[in-house]
């Protein structure tokens, strides 16, 4: 029986218990707060070191020990170099550079794939204007369903839903609130809670339908969550407001554009103040401590 | 037994002659006899065919697969008549893309029951700890082929459960909204997220299933099977050599004789 036939296995250890509950412990910080994370960084890393020094105990002990040198030191002067073999032979270097070649050609095919298989879903991502008709379209203090084609040219699948309230005036200027369909809970399009008026349908161009509707609110198919008619989240599983779009006015048109997150709204209408963050993915929040898990923002 | 008949084996040489030709220069009918009759321990049952049973799900997948691929059209103003059609219209086409469609989940289900066999014979203990990590990515993989075809049908099942689930990778702590973003192609859904998925599910993740089933099945050959936990026969005894089999031909394949002269 040499060494290999036995089993290389740790002894039994209880340190990965204590490693679980401090990492258990720095998730459940990450929400609750940093004191509880910090807490269980100290035990996750008492714990990681005893387990590590636990595990790698046979290791360590299986170092052999260094003699020291017995020779005394050479006095005489050095031998002639001759035999001494080259001390970097020309192998070595060959094959380092038939590593090293190969590794720069493999980077420079490799890179740029890459790079094209990840950079196109990151970069050119603004939002583009869309158009959707005069501003008498939209009856005020009443919700229209607007459905457009953010770009007509490919196609149906870039349709979207905005819900769109005409606020009246505020300081002789037109407000409007732009709500999107994409609920902030995972993504399902949301439904106006009310009677859609299918027959004062308006279109406009040839992709943009305008229904109105009398919504008190919005619900979510999917999941449940519920909206009330600013978009802040009223019950069910969404983490924060619905999503909303900034809006212009151009020769009496109506446009959309950026799209953003909100937290939360306060008021409603024109003089709603709203909690506006970058677009963010859904059931991601935007504010408080859960909002320290996203610490990078994807760039646009 | 009477000897052959000159004639019996004048055609059994001749219709073993290819196999030899190809061994002489490959050795590959050695390799496969080599792999095809290892030995396993006298008591493994049925419980072990379900690693064969996996593999032959997933062959099942890649080959329906490679047939709908020649139909159907990654684009998303056609992709769901392009369904549409292979499934209505084309000679047998309901059965193949049912075959792929119902041969998904059980691929799934007997990758599960294969781990769960494996899990509770303890197969996964030394030595064939490396082989359980392989197999857990391979679940993961196949996972993830689930989740891109389902995508396919660009139907309204497949592109809203697609939507919740891209969205779910999206709340992954730190890189989830950067995974989120990529498997879209952008904010959102759009118009090259269908062919991403295509590409996804036939291409790169059953090239890295095949791959990874070669090791797999490197690893089950070299370290062998697993004695069930009712066997009687005690784990990790010497290993004896075998006695070469006495008589006859050794085989399929007659030792090729080097040098000898006709």
């Amino acid at each position: 029986m040499t060494d290999h036939d036995q089993p290389h296995l740790p002894s039994p250890t209880l340190w990965p218990i204590g490693f679980a509950v401090g990492i258990a412990c720095v998730l459940t910080g990450l929400v609750l707060s940093w004191v509880v994370a910090a807490i269980g960084v100290a035990i996750a890393v008492v714990f990681g070191f005893l387990w590590i020094r636990d595990v790698t105990t046979p290791v360590r002990a299986a170092a052999p020990t260094v003699e020291p040198e017995a020779r005394a030191p050479r006095t005489t002067s050095p031998a002639p170099v001759e035999d001494e073999p080259a001390a970097y032979p020309r192998s070595t270097f060959l094959s380092a550079a038939t590593l090293g070649l190969g590794g720069v050609i493999g980077g420079i095919i490799t890179v740029p794939v890459l790079g094209f298989a990840v950079l196109p879903s990151f970069t050119n991502q603004h939002d583009q204007n869309v158009d959707l008709g005069p501003i008498e379209n939209f009856p005020e203090n009443e919700f229209v369903i607007a459905t457009y084609l953010v770009d007509p040219k490919v196609g149906e699948v870039t349709r979207r839903t905005m819900y769109i309230r005409n606020n009246g005036q505020l300081e002789g200027k037109p407000s409007f609130t732009a709500i999107y369909s994409r609920c902030a809970h995972l993504g399902c399009p949301v439904q106006p809670n009310g009677p859609i008026e299918e027959d004062k349908k308006k279109t406009y161009g040839d992709h943009v339908d305008l229904i109105p509707v009398l919504a008190i609110g919005f619900g979510c198919p999917c999941h449940g969550g519920q909206y009330d008619t600013e978009g802040n989240r009223r019950s069910g599983p969404p983490v924060r407001a619905l999503d909303r779009a900034e809006f212009s006015i151009r020769n009496g048109n109506l446009f959309v554009g950026t799209f953003f997150s909100v937290s939360h709204v306060e008021g409603t209408g024109a003089r709603a103040r709203i909690k506006r963050y970058g677009r963010a993915v859904p059931g991601v929040h935007v504010d408080g401590a859960e909002a320290w898990l996203y610490p990078i923002e994807v760039p646009k | 037994m009477a000897g052959k008949s000159a004639r019996r084996a004048q055609l059994e040489s001749a219709a073993l002659y290819p196999l030899d030709w190809v061994e002489e220069r490959t050795g590959l009918v050695g390799g496969m006899k080599y792999f095809l009759f290892r030995k396993v321990p006298r008591d493994s049952g049925w419980f072990h065919t379900l690693g064969s049973a996996t593999l032959t799900a997933f062959l099942i997948q890649a080959i329906t697969g490679v047939v709908l691929a020649m139909y159907y059209k990654p684009d998303p103003d056609k992709a769901y008549q392009s369904i549409q059609f292979i499934t209505n219209d084309l000679t047998l086409g309901w059965l193949v893309r049912g075959m792929h469609r119902g041969g998904a989940s059980v691929f799934i289900i007997l990758m599960f029951l294969h781990m769960a066999r494996v899990f509770l014979f303890g197969a996964y203990k030394y030595p064939r700890e490396l082989n359980w990590i392989i197999g857990v990515i391979l679940l993961a993989l196949g996972m993830l082929e689930g989740f891109t075809g389902y995508l396919l049908p660009w139907d309204q099942t497949a592109y809203w459960a697609t939507v919740v689930g891209i969205n779910l990778n999206g709340t992954m702590p730190i890189a989830g909204p950067f995974l989120a973003q990529f498997l879209s192609g952008g904010a959102e859904i759009g118009a090259d997220t269908l062919s991403k998925f295509y590409a996804l599910h036939m291409l790169a993740i059953p090239g890295g299933i095949f791959a990874l089933i070669g090791l797999h099945l490197y690893l089950v050959m070299r370290l062998g099977v697993t004695s069930p936990p009712w066997s009687p026969e005690a784990a990790g005894r010497e290993r004896t050599e075998e006695p070469a089999p006495v008589g006859g031909r050794e085989g399929l394949v007659r030792p090729v004789r080097r040098g000898a002269s006709e």
